[in-house]
This record gives structure tokens, C-alpha cells and sequence, in this order.
């Protein structure tokens, strides 16, 4: 087998063995009102984690993504409930104003030479400031489309229930999958993950590809946005913090070289996948702290950057043969 | 004798200046169709500064350029390429993760309804490959294969998209033998299919092997164009450095040392690394190592240094057991090593000639104890004179410096330590001629002092020329030692070849 399929396929090895864990324990879980469920409560999480693979697989980071996810939700909230704006109209400004945002970080990634961190750092407290200037309450969202979207579903044999934000993720993933591999904006962004410098001799319009990576990732988080006040029907400034690390977590745990070039978008789904399950683990078992969610989680994760690590050291002497 | 028709390029009276440097004057460079032309010179020389002229990487200040009868003037590399003028450099400008096909097709991948044709793209990435007889699995990452093949991909791209000139940049310093070999097939290929070919290497041999025709330039200026069949090799390097050293190479060493070994090391190894071995340096010897790429000269060197830990064996320095199980150890027994690979193991590029030289002598000392700038100064100054490393002053960035210099700095900084044993891997790759001459006459008077040396070198005419005795390695083991009148360059490629037949380079 490919050496780069290695961590991917660990990813669905560790999927598939918790997940017939959790079964053998909780028969229940086998059903699709789990797995409906399991699509529905990350959606947010993991339409932001597909921006957030394609930053991570260029070498780059995107830290303001959950700061974007509470801005769009005080945003939508404040036009629908005091601008009586209709929601689609709402909804593309939105989309708008994020992307944007998205391209103006990335066009100062590149033109300035700043390091990604630092810029999307100063992003995120920007647009978490901004979403306070709007307001600082937490405002309910009762427009009757809110309701629609929210009665939307597919229903699955066994009663289970895609809703339209776990169709959406779904959705996402899906048109992410073709943009990684068969568009040439995709082989570019693991181009500029393989080295810029030498991404730059080949060719690669390393400026277009910036700015429209950390484009593509506010358009996706200001999307996640707009599912998360779906999901929670209120709009908040405070909401949403640490998604970003969420994300990033959901990406390694998925099979993506931190440090860019090597990965999978189907990984990500898969380490959203993970993350959910062991959050309906715990709240099915009742009794243990939703904290252990996080020790799991963090095990998971030094066991994923130990398994890269192994990877890399054992690529390097293939490497090194002249 | 020559018309415009039989030139594919002809740059005429080309001219760059840089401030206080005129690189290249009034240099004249004409590249036929269907021919190899070696561009020769000693660092410095202005080939460099000829190549991105003509590649666009520098706007030339004066002169002309005609690709293929029309004047051509390319604003950058790119434009290079739409011309026609593909570049392939030493260190593979390819991307390692991402597959062979994506390498070669990048930013022209074949689309269907707006999608990237995988099926097209590996299927005439494979036809690509099969015209060098290269039959490779094109969706597997680069990285999985060997400098070689990977180098061959990049001369498929740099031809797919250009095709008219080719110009190959030290192709050949990461290559073995046969890979060399392989690699020059490919170039007879494309000279048979009217290319003009502009090679650049520092291995005299293979100029012979492949050229038709060679150019040396020496301080920006052209010294001529010959044919390379009625140019032999002694008049070659007279024109590449404007001085007689071809009977300085080879002048006689002296007879082996008599006395007393001052090192020691007995049945010394590192499973994995090299067998145990025994090994005696005298004070004022040069041991040189012989052997081919991966025959274990490196390891040895890095054991003797510490930088691996022996697992067998012991070190004796006149008599006293010694511990080198770490750089810093070894150091403080006043060693000395200069890596082979000065980019990664030796330099400290952002860091001035100045704090290069001191950079060994100071770990010596300790952080708490920092040497005197006036000392520092004179140290660097002493350095720079003594060794004629060309720098306009100590406060230079080293990796502003030619290889050649970057080289004499590291040697400084050993040197500056007062070490008493000195193991240098490669001290002369990828250097120009005269800086190699120098360094070879350095090796002897270092040993005249009654230094110990210990010399690792690819290059066996160069190793019987300084070395009083010389180890061969095969194999990751010490298997022969000659010295005295059976210590020829002969002997030493026989020993290599004893058992494994590969023939050495």
C-alpha cells in the first residue's frame, strides 16, 4: 500500500473499531438515528473543518474560523430579528463578508510575508470583536424560514433523520473531495504544501492560490456560521469559541500533515466522525463527565502525531537514496 | 564558419555588471543544434550569472540574444520556458508529495468538463517517460524515487515544455556511477533529436564523456570555445584557471611516516553503521578513504567524531584511553571535522565569514567564556588571509560566499579550534578548480605541521596525490590498506572492485 494512504487508513481502522466498541457496549448506537444524529450535531464543525484541511494541506493555519462561526451568528441574528431582512438575502451578504474577509487575510499572508498564525490571530479577534460591537446579548432567531429549514429532512429506514444542515456537511465534503483531487486549484494547494519556493519555479500562481485558499475557508466558515444559528437558533458572541482547534483536531485525527502536503478531505470527515462518537458515547453512558470527551480526544491526537512522525522516519531513508 | 542556421542560440557580447563587479564582459556563447556545449569555468568565472542571463532570472545590461534566428529577450524564467530555454538544477526543483504525473503536468493538466483527466494525465505522463526509457509507476509520489529518476523527470518537464535548449545545471553531483550513465543516455537521446544542450559540471571526465564542444569563462570574460576533441585535459585547466596545476595534483607525497601512531582505535564500529575496524593515525599523516557512495567512509568519519557513538571498541590518543562518544567529547580531545554537506551540516548561512570562523571555537570555550571582539576579528582576519577566502569583508553573510569560500570558512573554523586531528568528508566537492588546488596544498601544509588528517575523498587521483596512506571501504567495512609504493590510484580502484565487480568511477 501507498505510504500516504497509511494515516487515512488508520483513521477508518479507529473509526470502524470504537464505533463496533461502542455498539458491543450500547446496542442501541446501531442505528441510523445515531448516525443521523452524529451528521446533524457536527455539521458545523465539519464544514469548517473542510476549510480548514485545505489551509492546513497548503502549510498554512486558519485560527479565526470560530470567531467567523459566532460573527455570522450575531450577524444573521441582529438583520433578521431588528433589519427585517429576509434570510437567503441575509444569508449571501453573509457568505460575502466572510469571504472576503478570508481573502483579505490570505492576500496579506502573501504579499506582506506574514506567517498565517499570526494573521488569522489577529482575524479571529477582529471578527470576535466585531460580533460584540453588534451585540452583546444572546439574541433568539424566530423567523418562520428558520422553522422551514429547520423541518427539512430525509428520512432514513430505521428512523433516522439526514437533516438539510447534515445533507449540507455532507454536501461540503463531497465537492471539497473534488476540489482537492481533480481540480488544478486542488494540485495546487498540495503544491504550495510541498514548497512554495519551488511550487513558484513550477508555475504555481502562488498569490491567486493563497488568497483563494483563506477565501475558501471564510466562505466555508461563515456556511458553518450560518448552520450553527440553524442548529441553535440564536445568535451569540460568545458562542463558537475553540472551534477552530476543533477543527484542527478533526484534520490531524484525520490523516493531515500539519505541516502541509500530505492529507485527505475524506480524512477530516472521518475524524469528525470520531469526535462525535465519542461525545454520543459519553452522553449514552450517562454517568462520565463530558471532560473525558476531551482526554480521549487529546490521547487520540498525540497518537496520531506519533503515527506521523513513525511515517515521516521511515519515508526518509527511501528519500535519501541517491 | 558558422551561420546563423547552425546556432539554436547565440548570445553576442553579453554584458552584466553588479555594483563594484562587472560579472560578465562582452561574452560571447553560440549552442548548435543537436550538440552538447560544456560551460566550464572556476567559481566566480561568470557561468552562473551567463545562465540566468539567458534563462531571464537577471536582465542582461548590454549584448544581444537570438533563439533560433529571432531576437529573444526573456523577462523571466517563465518566459524562458514559453521560448524554449527549460532549466534543470542540481538540487531537483520538483515537488516530493505530489505524484510523478501531477510533477510533470502542473499547471496543464488535461480537463474534462472542467475537471482534471487523472486517466489522460497518467496515461501521457507514461508515454512522456517511455521516450527515456522509464517505466515507472506515474501516480506514486515523487519522493518515493531516487535522485536520478527524479532528476529525469525534471529534464521530461523542462524538454515538454520548452524543447528548443536544454541547459543542465551540476546535474550529475548527487549520481553515482551508473546513474550517471543512464542520465547521459537520456542527453545523446535528445542531442539525436536537435537539441542544444549547455552542461555545467565540475567532473572533468564527464565533460569528456559527453561534450562536443566546451567554453571557459574565467572572470567574466570568455577564454574560448574549443572542440572538446582537440582540447586535452591539461590545456583545459590552464584555460579554466590561467595557471599551471595539473603537475601540482599529482606531484609525489612524501614516504609514509615513521613513528609511533598518536590515535589508536581498536576494533571501533557501530552496528549499522560500519564494522568494527582498526585504525592508527601518526602526527603528520594523511590517511585517505576510499570507497564508493555508502561504503561506510562517512559513517567512519562521524564515528571517529562522535556524532555516532561507537558501540565497540576503544580510542586511544598516545597511550590514554579517550571517550568520543559525542561531538563535544571529541572536541575537547582537540578534533576537528569538516561534513561533507556544507548547505545542511556546515555552514550557518545568515551568520557572517566572522562568526562562521569563531562559531567551533567558542562552543569549545563555552558560552559563559565569549571570545573578545578585537580577538574575534583578528582570529576571522588571519583566516580569510591565510586561507585567501574572497570576501569583500569578515561581516559578510557566509552564504553570499561561492562554494569554494563557504569551504576555506569551515576549514577556518576547525582550524581556529588548533585541532590536532582533522577528518574532512569531501573537501573538494563541488568546488571550482582553483579553490580545489588550494585546498589540496592546504592539506599538505597542514600536514607538514604535524597535523593528523584523516580524508575522505571520491576523487582517487587527488587522494594518492596527499594521502600517506589510504583505507578502502567496501560495504560498510574497512577491507584494504595501502600504503608506500603499492599506494596507486590503480591498487586503490582494484581493492574497491575486488569482490562486489562494480567498477569505480
Amino acid at each position: 500500500m501507498k505510504q500516504k494512504y497509511l494515516p487515512l487508513t488508520a483513521t477508518i481502522l479507529i473509526f470502524g473499531l470504537s464505533y463496533a466498541l461502542c455498539v458491543a457496549q450500547y446496542p442501541n448506537m446501531l442505528s441510523t438515528r445515531v448516525i443521523g444524529n452524529l451528521l446533524t450535531d457536527n455539521a458545523f464543525l465539519g464544514i469548517a473543518a473542510v476549510g480548514m484541511t485545505f489551509v492546513i494541506l497548503s502549510g498554512g493555519i486558519d485560527l479565526s474560523i470560530g470567531a467567523v462561526i459566532a460573527f455570522a451568528g450575531v450577524f444573521l441574528a441582529v438583520v433578521l430579528e431588528h433589519g427585517g431582512m429576509h434570510p437567503l438575502v441575509a444569508f449571501a451578504l453573509l457568505l460575502a463578508i466572510t469571504t472576503l474577509f478570508g481573502a483579505i487575510m490570505g492576500a496579506i499572508i502573501h504579499y506582506l510575508e506574514m506567517p498565517a498564525f499570526i494573521v488569522t490571530l489577529a482575524g479571529m479577534f477582529l471578527t470576535r470583536g466585531m460580533a460584540f460591537v453588534l451585540s452583546i446579548d444572546s439574541i433568539p432567531i424566530k423567523h418562520p424560514f428558520y422553522a422551514t429549514l429547520k423541518s427539512l429532512y430525509f428520512k432514513l429506514p430505521g428512523g433516522g433523520r439526514i437533516t438539510l444542515i447534515g445533507g449540507l456537511m455532507l454536501f461540503v465534503f463531497a465537492v471539497g473531495i473534488l476540489i482537492a483531487h481533480r481540480t488544478r486549484f486542488g494540485t495546487n494547494i498540495y503544491a504550495l504544501g510541498g514548497g512554495t519556493a519551488t511550487a513558484k519555479l513550477m508555475g504555481v500562481p502562488v498569490a491567486a492560490t493563497t488568497i483563494r485558499i483563506y477565501a475558501l475557508s471564510g466562505l466555508l466558515a461563515g456556511l458553518s456560521g450560518i448552520v450553527f444559528s440553524l442548529y441553535t437558533s440564536a445568535g451569540y458572541s460568545l458562542a463558537a469559541v475553540g472551534v477552530e482547534l476543533d477543527a484542527i483536531t478533526a484534520v490531524v485525527i484525520g490523516g493531515t500533515l500539519l505541516t502541509g502536503g500530505s492529507g485527505f478531505v475524506a480524512g477530516t470527515l472521518v475524524g469528525i466522525l470520531i469526535q462525535g462518537l465519542i461525545q454520543t458515547y459519553i452522553t449514552f453512558d450517562g454517568t462520565l463527565s463530558s471532560w473525558w470527551t476531551k482526554i480521549l480526544i487529546g490521547l487520540l491526537l498525540f497518537a496520531f502525531i506519533l503515527l506521523q512522525k513513525g511515517i515521516i522516519h521511515l519515508s526518509r531513508p527511501e528519500r535519501q537514496r541517491a | 564558419m558558422q551561420t546563423s542556421s547552425d546556432n539554436i542560440l547565440s548570445a553576442i557580447r553579453i554584458e552584466k555588471g553588479f555594483p563594484g563587479t562587472k560579472a560578465l564582459d562582452k561574452v560571447d556563447f553560440h549552442l548548435r543544434r543537436g550538440e552538447v556545449h560544456a560551460l566550464l569555468g572556476e567559481n566566480g568565472a561568470g557561468k552562473s550569472t551567463l545562465i540566468k542571463c539567458l534563462t531571464g532570472a537577471y536582465r542582461r545590461d548590454g549584448g544581444s540574444m537570438l533563439l533560433d534566428g529571432t531576437e529573444a529577450d526573456p523577462r523571466d524564467t517563465f518566459d524562458a520556458q514559453r521560448l524554449g530555454i527549460g532549466t534543470v538544477y542540481q538540487e531537483v526543483n520538483l515537488l516530493p508529495n505530489l505524484t510523478v504525473a501531477e510533477n510533470l503536468f502542473l499547471g496543464r493538466q488535461p480537463r474534462r468538463f472542467g475537471m482534471v483527466d487523472t486517466r489522460t494525465m497518467n496515461r501521457r505522463a507514461r508515454e512522456l517517460l517511455a521516450e527515456y526509457e522509464l517505466d515507472i509507476d506515474v501516480t506514486r509520489d515523487l519522493a518515493s524515487y531516487s535522485v536520478a529518476i527524479q532528476q529525469v523527470v525534471a529534464i521530461a518537464r523542462a524538454v515538454d515544455l520548452s524543447g528548443k535548449v536544454l541547459i543542465l545545471d551540476e546535474p550529475t553531483a548527487s549520481l553515482d556511477a551508473h546513474e550517471v550513465e543512464m542520465l547521459f543516455r537520456i542527453v545523446r537521446r535528445l542531442k539525436g533529436r536537435g537539441l542544444g544542450i549547455i552542461f555545467i559540471t565540475h567532473f572533468l571526465e564527464q565533460v569528456y564523456a559527453i561534450s562536443d564542444r566546451i567554453t571557459v569563462l574565467r572572470n567574466g570574460q570568455l577564454v574560448g570555445t574549443r572542440n572538446a576533441a582537440d582540447l586535452d585535459r591539461r590545456e583545459l585547466i590552464a584555460m579554466m584557471i590561467g595557471r599551471e596545476l595539473a603537475t601540482e595534483i599529482h606531484s609525489a607525497h612524501s614516504d609514509a611516516v615513521a613513528g609511533e601512531p598518536r590515535y589508536r582505535f581498536r576494533n571501533f564500529g557501530r552496528r549499522g553503521k560500519i564494522d568494527p575496524f582498526d585504525l592508527d593515525v601518526r602526527a603528520g599523516e594523511v590517511v585517505g578513504m576510499a570507497g564508493l557512495l555508502g561504503s561506510g567512509r562517512t559513517e567512519t568519519a562521524e564515528i571517529l567524531f562522535g556524532a555516532h557513538r561507537a558501540d565497540s571498541g576503544t580510542a586511544e590518543i598516545e597511550g590514554r584511553t579517550v571517550d568520543l562518544s559525542s561531538p563535544r567529547a571529541a572536541i575537547r580531545q582537540r578534533f576537528g571535522f569538516c561534513p561533507e554537506d556544507r548547505k545542511t551540516a556546515g555552514i550557518v548561512g545568515d551568520l557572517s565569514v566572522r562568526e562562521n570562523i569563531v562559531l567551533a571555537l567558542q562552543a569549545r570555550r563555552g558560552w559563559t567564556r565569549p571570545i573578545p571582539r578585537a580577538e574575534q576579528n583578528r582570529l576571522a582576519d588571519h583566516y580569510i588571509r591565510a586561507l585567501d577566502i574572497r570576501t569583500p569583508d569578515r561581516e559578510k553573510p557566509i552564504r553570499l560566499l561561492s562554494g569554494g569560500n563557504q569551504q576555506k570558512a569551515i576549514l577556518a573554523r576547525w582550524l581556529a579550534t588548533e585541532p590536532e586531528l582533522l577528518i574532512l568528508d569531501e573537501p573538494t566537492r563541488g568546488i571550482d578548480v582553483g579553490a580545489h588546488a588550494e585546498i589540496i596544498r592546504l592539506i599538505e601544509s597542514l600536514r607538514e605541521k604535524g597535523m593528523s588528517l584523516i580524508v575522505i575523498s571520491s576523487e582517487i587521483e587527488e587522494l594518492v596525490a596527499y594521502s600517506t596512506r589510504v583505507v578502502v571501504l567496501r560495504d560498510r567495512a574497512h577491507v584494504a590498506e595501502l600504503d608506500g609504493a603499492q599506494l596507486t590510484a590503480h591498487r586503490i580502484v582494484e581493492a574497491i572492485a575486488a569482490t562486489n565487480g562494480r567498477e569505480a568511477s
